[in-house]
């Protein structure tokens, strides 16, 4: 059975008019687009953690607190949670207390992150990102797993027989770690014996299937047992494959291009945008359409989870409301039934193909 | 032929896959022991051999450096002496950190690379595509959708070969010229990321390095200088 989640980073958004909303308010509207993300049968929803203007998500297990306090069943968990400038102990108290307050909700993908503005933000040098996250890991993955802990590494004090509390069962917390494309990640995850989350943000998603290989076979070279496989893309949904082109591709470009600027890439045009749409991991079009190229990723990739992360950039409160309405309604039955219907074995990937 | 790959990361194994499909004897390593790297390569380049990084040098005189920009001095300054050594890396500010060096916009990050490693021929190329877009849109040759890829170097015996190689890789090779010239082919110039025709990328490389060269001739450190760190 195949889990769904939604994942955003808490952009602030576009007013309708063309104007901003206030952060505050932008941090308000998330809850309501989580409240209705369980209403309409979503598995879970889950924040980012960014340290920028255009996204609210620097605290996210406050916001998804607040989603706990409104829900009864939707998991809670973040997307991703950028381990390597945190405190692995801070994060257990920040989920294990989410967890009891959700009554078992609490989730965690853990990952470097793709944007690197926590580095300086909280005083840690860029030159040791692959040390850094690999301590993390090895600490919350023993605070997860077998307390009291003892231990000790170069980026914190160590720890001798020390209790966190609040108390979580060893392994309760569902723990995976995010990975873009990093060889080495992936075989970092089956070394935890951490389920993997893959982040697939441009270009053809059938380019990971040697992943999903690789992190199989280290799997089982490393004696670990067979643990799923999530995917994280971009999309957005609308009644129709033009109105869902047609809302999303100016916001699309704004976000994308500020990135460029900053990265030192070329700004994405209209048709690499339709590009991604009809053949990249870009989930963008009527119900029928997204439902057809997620069940087809999904055998593709022998996918256990979906996370997409939906309506890219400042695309308006109102319209995200109205995307997750028709994601939750169409979509999800849909690609339950194709999922059903056909054998995986069988299944040639599906092209979308625009009106 | 075999062709070296230092680096088996995203962008390694990548090259590593057009390399092989190109009829190349591919070897490559990682930071590490061979073992490290067995099981990657393996299944992201299938037919590659993982070795260690002195045994891939030994192995072969294209070598292409696919290391994060902020590690490359980590490798010994003499490690390349002779062989041709393709530049695939990038340096970007928000993922290696502030470097001094590396950020001093006129000079481009290869000639830091060449003034590292003093007795390598480095041509800089590889680094302008984005690595799905080095899988994805590799061409036969005569191909009209074929797009280009540029190779600067000072060694222009070193730049004819690596063009050779990326027109088997299926890509249209474009000389850059001079290496100071590659700085046309960084994050900040208009060729990377983008996917032009060779005679698109000429013209772009022609009409944007003139100035930039000239600016180089007058305003880089004598070379001393920046040796004298190494």
């Amino acid at each position: 059975m195949i889990e769904f989640g939604l994942d955003t980073f808490m952009p602030v958004t576009d007013d309708g008019h063309g104007q901003p909303v206030r952060g505050d308010q932008a941090v308000r509207d998330t809850i309501e687009e989580a409240v209705l993300a369980e209403a309409v049968g979503l598995d879970s929803f889950n924040i980012g953690e960014h340290y920028r203007p255009e996204f609210m998500d620097s605290a996210n297990h406050v916001v998804l607190a607040a989603i706990a306090g409104r829900t009864e069943r939707i998991r809670l968990g973040t997307a991703v949670t950028v381990l390597s400038t945190q405190d692995p102990v801070r994060v257990y108290t920040d989920f294990a207390t989410l967890d009891a307050v959700s009554n078992g909700r609490a989730q965690l993908i853990v990952g470097r992150g793709s944007a690197t503005d926590s580095f300086p933000l909280f005083g840690f040098d860029l030159a040791d990102y692959e040390e850094l996250f690999e301590e993390k890991l090895d600490l919350l993955v023993r605070l997860l797993r077998d307390q009291p802990v003892s231990w000790s590494g170069e980026f914190r004090p160590p720890l001798t027989d020390q209790f966190v509390s609040p108390p979580v069962p060893s392994g309760h917390i569902p723990t995976w770690v995010g990975v873009g494309g990093s060889p080495n990640s992936v075989i970092r995850a089956a070394r935890y014996g951490l389920p993997l989350m893959l982040a697939v943000i441009g270009g053809r998603p059938e380019r990971f299937a040697a992943h999903v290989e690789l992190y199989k076979r280290a799997l089982e070279q490393l004696r670990q047992p067979e643990l799923p496989i999530g995917l994280h893309s971009l999309g957005f949904v609308a009644p129709t494959d033009d109105e869902a082109i047609e809302v999303q591709w100016p916001y699309y470009k704004e976000q994308f291009e500020s990135a460029a600027r900053e990265r030192g890439w070329r700004p994405p045009t209209y048709e690499q945008f339709l590009s991604e749409v009809d053949h990249g991991s870009m989930y963008v079009g009527s119900p029928e359409t997204v439902a057809n190229r997620i069940a087809s990723v999904v055998r593709t990739l022998s996918l256990s989870r979906f996370h997409l992360h939906y309506a890219i950039g400042r695309v308006p409160h109102e319209q995200r409301m109205a995307m997750i309405e028709l994601y939750g309604h169409e979509v999800l039955p849909r690609v339950r039934e194709l999922l059903a219907s056909e054998p995986r074995e069988n299944e040639a990937p599906t092209i979308a193909v625009r009106s | 032929m075999c062709l070296g790959i230092v680096g088996a990361g995203k962008l390694g194994t990548t090259i590593a896959r057009a390399a092989i499909e190109a009829g190349y004897d591919v070897a490559m390593s990682g930071s590490g022991a061979a073992d490290e790297i067995a099981l990657t390569v393996d299944v992201l380049a299938p037919g590659a051999r993982a070795l260690t990084t002195e045994e891939v040098v030994d192995h072969a005189d294209i070598v292409v450096l696919a290391v994060p920009t902020h590690r490359f001095r980590e490798l010994p300054p003499d490690l390349f002496a002779g062989k041709i050594l393709i530049d695939a890396m990038n340096y970007w500010e928000p993922v290696d950190g502030i470097d001094d060096e590396l950020s001093s916009p006129d000079a481009g990050t290869s000639a830091v690379v060449q003034a590292y490693f003093p007795s390598a021929r480095v041509v800089k190329s590889l680094n302008q595509l984005g690595y799905h877009e080095l899988d994805e849109l590799r061409r036969p040759k005569g191909s009209a959708d074929r797009i280009a890829v540029g190779a600067a170097g000072a060694d222009r015996l070193a730049v004819r070969r690596v063009m050779r190689l990326i027109d088997r890789l299926g890509f249209d090779p474009v000389d850059a010229g001079p290496l100071e010239n590659g700085v046309v082919l960084e994050p900040d110039g208009s060729p990377f990321a983008v996917t032009y025709t060779a005679e698109e990328l000429s013209d772009l490389v022609a009409a944007r390095a003139t100035p930039a060269g000239k600016r180089i001739a007058t305003s880089a450190p004598p070379r001393g200088a920046l040796a004298a760190r190494v």
